[in-house]
């Protein structure tokens, strides 16, 4: 089987586009970086993508407001196609800056605020995959998933955290210390069907071992950020 | 005119920068009782013929109805509203420009700004005090109680010329009075040669030709006292101290030195064809006066300097030195800032550079001293990494002179005297156009035109201090260049020629570019989105010619603008320091001692700080700043290693102005064993290091300052030949002082900081120090003195009269370190941790922390008691290693170790002669000052186990090899 080919979006700020790409590339996906406007003038790249990844860092400087401005690109030049590729059920994620920007164009329910104590913060958090989601990128993960957070804006908000529960789209919650004030401690929640994720946390930033602060315990492997790329990789090879 | 709309955006939830200023008011003894006492708004500014429905539209992109609420009607209620000065470069305005475009609204301007609201029982003078110290920045910003209107568009007309200053004939007096008025910091002698020049060419100086001279010939570009003939008092002159430490290198003559003090950074390269490039730099003046602009562009200038030698930058450091945070407001001379202004200002733009740029701030340090209140010490590093890298050797006559990156405005102009001049209470006001504003986007965005286009440039530089006059200047050196400013793009019209060939804007490279690459070059930034302009170009005829619409505004001959400085001659008076007078302590309970050195502040966990960092960006971090089972436990060295490499490197800082003040020479030699002992204690070679100096220190014109700083590089240079490490680069930053209102000098104390780079051969074979196994025999390296003199035993206890001697250097650490990373390499050493501030307690109390486990320490190195466990000397660590494997440890290490006790499973600290100390209240004094991790959860979170960090599995056997 081919490497299933992944689009990982950026924009002017972004800087997390090669985690991203490292990340996918070692779940099994052939990713290419692309700018959002070049995007927009090449829209056939998405029309072949099996995966789009959304990466995280500060696209505009957050300034207006943490992945706002990437936001209105995409949509006023690509909208109706990120539509369709997410109508068709083909995977895609959005990682910290890249989860604003999905929840500023209404692909993703909710919306991230400053964290509650107000500062920027980078810290390994514990996640649980919540095996209710209907989402693809968490489905059949037992193990609690490793990984760094490192945001500002990362405080989720959303009016019915357990209607979004019963419906299946909280995907992630914190099991450490919630450490930005996310309602119901949600770190990651998919669409209604399950195919788009957006979370804070950067599981791309632990998919090999010598990444995890307690790597010289050697027993850490089975928390893989990795096994999220995996599943996604693997859905979009079944595309 | 436009019609004009003012949209007021507030938080649903509590906005947290309403609390944060409610705790500075605190702080300052202005405390605001109610939550409701202070409340924050934005202010979005628009020009354009808006109807309903465009105001909607905008209202929708700007406003997230589950966040904010938002509203165009102007606010009836009191309150004070801040908005950038005219001309500051306001980044939310711009993307606003873009968004009104991409939505097809005719907006044809934009500005923003916020507004701060207090209560009723809060006094106008206490708001205009808050605004003031907390809230706004006088030197960018402006504020009005009531509506403010903004500046939508500078506007200013420059002459486009250049004024001639008349000098022929002058007096020596006259000349000074010149240079004091212009604000030259040069010297008469050198004024005097600037007078000659012109004379022999029969013409006066441009103000952009003194101007450019000055900035040249500035402490801050030439390192005059660096660059200097030094006579001292001991009767052996130092030809230069630069000199010296450059001799060094040459003499060491490292195989894997590529490039030392050569150009923007050091080049070393450790194996395969990758090459390191490492530099650090000092912006402290500008963090006195502006601390988040002013740590936020020393980041972004040193990473410049990575990127102007053609490596792509991977990591950031910091050390920081301030007042400290508790000093009493009245104990802060007028028209400076409080020292905790000063560090909440620099963490902030240290954190927001490094964050927003997408690299990781890895290793650092902060430290706390009196002498730092009104100077504060900011040092920022980069390391850059590239493959196949090749010094390029341009420019050649027929290149373009080409500028990337951001636009010139008025920002930053004059930053390289400025520097290089004492500051006073009027330092702020004066130096108001010399702060740099940074934009990491911008820079962020140059680094991704020019990695991966080393080939479309023949030469490259970055514009740091003396902007465009010491990047062209300098790349034109023994070529010659014809620039024309009027195609350098602007922010704002207005700026006289000086001003633009002066300005210190941020994010600006210069390179230089073959005729028939350029439309490469201009295309690769076209698809990145940055500003390119063509200048000129290097012409072949020594000499630099600079013109505005045409006209020569400045023709100087390359030879005399770099080499027409007549060298600086001094006199220096050498300390005296002691030496070889041990003298111990007494302190009544060790154990109180241990808590309090834990507890002191530069000993104690600066996590608060750390976590505003993104350490993990690049996923190339494998030891962190912090450390240890709950991640709380201090580093020693950091190690970055690219995720699919097997290979990495190691970075370790050592710094001890304590030391410093009573012996500069030991205490420079101690920092680079530091250093040393922090990079070989995390697995890194001992034989391939390469090492940084970075010097603040006072007035050097005062001789016994210059001598103190003439000992220093002694002990640098004395440290480098033992451990054959190389100097690669350096930076001294002087005059770090400042004039009081009561017209004393407080100088810094002498401040010296050396970061050691260091080969990590293997990436999975990392040591720390926490403790791993209970049963593992505990082993001291190294001698242990008592060594008292700086030490932070004296910081808590005071000085006694008989002081005794600084730490004095071992001999024998070269080959210790050799055995030590051996004995790693082996696999025989489970953690290892150095003693440094605080001594062998200190050391074992932080091991405990790191591992939550015990130890029992039944043997101390030396019988007097308080010399085993606080005496600093230098050169040692703690070692643990199992027990079947000690009697190989000892061969490796040729005997000379020291089983001082072993690891337990009690969660105690058990010392001879010292009552037990739990471990958890050795990491609660560790800690005491650590900002709990996270907000208590509100009623809305569900209530989950809580755990802090990464080790919630139940605990296991450890079985890391």
């Amino acid at each position: 089987m081919s490497a299933p080919p992944a689009l990982v979006i950026a924009g002017p700020g972004t800087n997390r586009d090669k985690d991203l790409s490292l990340a996918l590339a070692l779940a099994g996906a052939d990713p290419t970086i692309v700018l959002a406007t070049e995007l927009a003038e090449h829209p056939h790249l998405l029309r072949e993508a099996r995966l789009v990844g959304i990466a995280g860092g500060f696209s505009y400087g957050d300034s207006l407001g943490a992945g706002r401005m990437l936001a209105l690109d995409l949509m006023v030049g690509l909208g109706d196609m990120l539509k369709e590729f997410v109508a068709t059920g083909r995977p895609m994620i959005g990682i910290c800056n890249g989860f604003q920007v999905l929840t500023r164009t209404k692909l993703l329910p909710g919306a991230l605020g400053h964290n509650a104590h107000g500062r920027f913060e980078c810290r390994w958090v514990v996640l649980d995959p919540q095996p209710a989601s209907r989402c693809l990128w968490t489905k059949g993960i037992e193990h609690p998933i490793h990984c760094p957070i490192a945001h500002g804006e990362g405080r989720y908000v959303h009016p019915d955290p357990d209607l979004l529960a019963e419906a299946g789209q909280v995907a992630l919650r914190y099991r450490s210390t919630n450490p930005n004030g996310s309602v119901a401690d949600i770190a990651g929640v998919c669409n209604a069907s399950g195919n788009v994720l957006g979370l804070m946390p950067h599981p791309e930033n632990f998919v090999v071992g010598r990444q995890h602060p307690h790597h010289l315990r050697g027993r850490e492997l089975d928390n893989l950020g990795l096994r999220l790329f995996q599943n996604g990789v693997e859905a979009a090879a079944e595309m | 005119m436009a019609p004009r709309h003012r949209l007021t955006i507030r938080t649903i939830d509590a906005d947290p920068r309403a609390a944060a200023i409610s705790t500075a008011a605190h702080q300052l003894g202005i405390p605001l009782d109610s939550p409701d006492d202070v409340a924050v708004a934005d202010l979005i500014f628009i020009e354009g013929d808006l109807d309903q429905a465009a105001m909607t539209k905008l209202h929708g992109f700007l406003v997230d109805p589950l966040l904010q609420k938002g509203s165009w009607n102007t606010p009836a209620t009191l309150g004070t509203e801040v908005t950038f000065l005219p001309g500051v470069t306001d980044n939310a305005a711009a993307t606003l420009l873009h968004a009104a475009d991409q939505l097809g609204l005719a907006v044809t301007g934009a500005a923003t700004g916020r507004r701060v609201e207090f209560g009723d029982h809060v006094d106008a003078d206490h708001a205009e005090q808050l605004i003031e110290r907390i809230v706004a920045n006088p030197v960018i910003e402006r504020w009005t109680a009531g509506h403010i209107e903004p500046t939508f568009h500078a506007a200013g007309k420059s002459t486009g010329n250049a004024e001639t200053v008349p000098i022929a004939g002058r007096s020596l007096d006259e000349l000074v009075q010149i240079g004091v008025v212009r604000k030259l910091a040069l010297d008469p002698e050198e004024l005097q040669v600037i007078q000659q020049h012109f004379g022999d060419i029969g013409r006066d100086p441009t103000d952009v030709e003194l101007e450019t001279l000055a900035q040249t010939w500035s402490e801050h570009c030439a390192h005059k006292t660096f660059r200097a003939h030094i006579s001292t008092d001991d009767g052996e002159d130092r030809a230069s101290l630069i000199g010296m430490l450059r001799n060094c290198t040459d003499a060491i003559d490292a195989p894997f030195v590529k490039s030392a003090f050569v150009g923007n950074a050091g080049i070393v390269g450790f194996h395969d064809d990758v090459t390191l490039a490492l530099k650090a730099e000092t912006h402290n003046h500008p963090s006195a006066v502006e601390p988040f602009g002013g740590a936020n562009t020393g980041v972004g200038g040193v990473i410049r300097d990575v990127l102007g030698i053609a490596h792509r930058p991977v990591a950031i450091t910091d050390i920081l030195c301030f007042g400290p945070p508790d000093t009493p407001l009245t104990d802060v001379p007028h028209g400076a800032l409080h020292p905790r202004r000063i560090r909440e200002g620099v963490i902030d733009g240290v954190a927001d550079y490094g964050n927003k740029i997408g690299l990781p701030t890895v290793a650092g340090g902060i430290l706390y001293d009196p002498g730092y209140t009104t100077n504060p010490l900011v040092f920022a590093g980069c390391i850059g990494s590239a493959r196949g890298w090749t010094l390029h050797d341009g420019p050649f006559p027929g290149d373009r002179v080409i500028v990337l990156g951001g636009r010139t405005g008025r920002d930053g102009i004059r930053g390289a005297t400025f520097s290089s001049l004492t500051m006073d209470a009027t330092t702020g006001q004066v130096a108001g156009a010399s702060v740099q504003i940074g934009d990491p986007i911008v820079e962020k965005l140059l680094i991704d035109v020019l990695v991966g286009a080393e080939d479309l440039y023949t030469a490259i530089t970055d514009c740091g201090a003396g902007g465009l006059s010491s990047a062209v200047g300098e790349m034109a050196e023994g070529v010659g260049a014809d620039v024309e400013l009027d195609q350098v793009p602007l922010k704002y019209p207005g700026l006289e020629p000086w001003e633009v060939w002066l300005s210190e804007a941020q994010e600006r490279m210069v390179v230089a570019v073959d005729p028939s690459k350029l439309a490469e070059l201009a295309d690769r930034c076209a698809y990145y989105g940055v500003e390119l302009a063509d200048l000129g170009q290097f012409t072949g005829d020594e000499v630099l010619t600079v013109r505005s619409g045409g006209t020569p505004v400045l023709e100087l001959s390359t030879g005399f603008l770099h080499d027409g400085r007549p060298q600086r001659r001094m006199t220096a008076t050498m300390p005296q320091p002691i030496r070889g007078t041990y003298v111990s302590r007494s302190i009544d309970d060790p154990g109180l001692a241990l808590l309090r050195l834990l507890s002191h502040r530069n000993i104690a966990s600066k996590a608060s700080t750390i976590h505003r960092y993104d350490h993990e960006i690049l996923g190339a971090t494998a030891v962190r700043p912090l450390i240890g089972r709950l991640s709380d436990a201090p580093a020693d060295g950091v190690v970055i290693a690219d995720p699919t490499d097997t290979a990495g490197f190691a970075i370790g800082i050592g710094a001890n102005p304590w030391w410093g003040l009573h012996d500069p020479e030991a205490m420079a030699y101690g920092a680079v064993d530091e250093a040393m002992r922090n990079v070989v204690a995390v697995g890194a070679d001992p034989d391939q290091v390469a090492l940084l100096d970075n010097f603040s220190w006072g007035d050097p014109r005062r001789e016994s300052t210059l001598g103190e700083l003439v000992a220093a590089v002694d002990g640098c240079c004395a440290a480098a030949m033992a451990y054959r490490a190389p100097f690669v680069s350096g930076k001294d930053s002087l005059n770090n002082e400042y004039t009081g209102s009561d017209g004393e000098r407080h100088s810094v104390p002498p401040t010296l900081v050396i970061t050691a780079i260091a080969h990590v051969p293997d990436a999975d074979l990392l040591v720390t120090p926490e403790l791993a196994q209970p049963g593992n025999a505990l082993v001291l390296l190294g001698t242990t003195s008592r060594e008292f003199a700086g030490s932070h035993l004296d910081l808590i206890y005071g000085e006694p009269d008989d002081l005794g001697c600084v730490p004095a250097p071992d001999p024998d650490a070269p080959v210790r370190y050799r055995h030590l990373h051996q004995a790693i390499q082996e696999g025989l050493v489970w953690s290892c941790h150095d003693l440094s501030e605080g001594g062998l307690a200190v050391a074992l109390a932080e091991m405990c922390i790191a591992g939550r486990l015990g130890a029992e320490i039944t043997e101390l190195p030396h019988d007097d008691l308080v010399a085993s466990l606080f005496s600093e000397s230098q050169s040692r660590l703690i070692v643990e290693v199992s027990q079947s494997d000690l009697a190989r440890f000892r061969d490796v290490m040729h005997g000379s170790i020291q089983v001082i006790g072993s690891v337990t499973q009690d969660d105690v600290l058990v010392l001879p002669g010292v009552r037990t100390i739990d471990v958890e209240d050795l990491a609660d004094a560790f800690n005491r000052e650590v900002v709990p991790p996270a907000p208590t959860p509100d009623e809305t979170s569900s209530a989950t186990t809580g755990d802090q960090d990464v080790s919630d599995e139940p605990d296991q056997e450890s079985d890391r090899r």
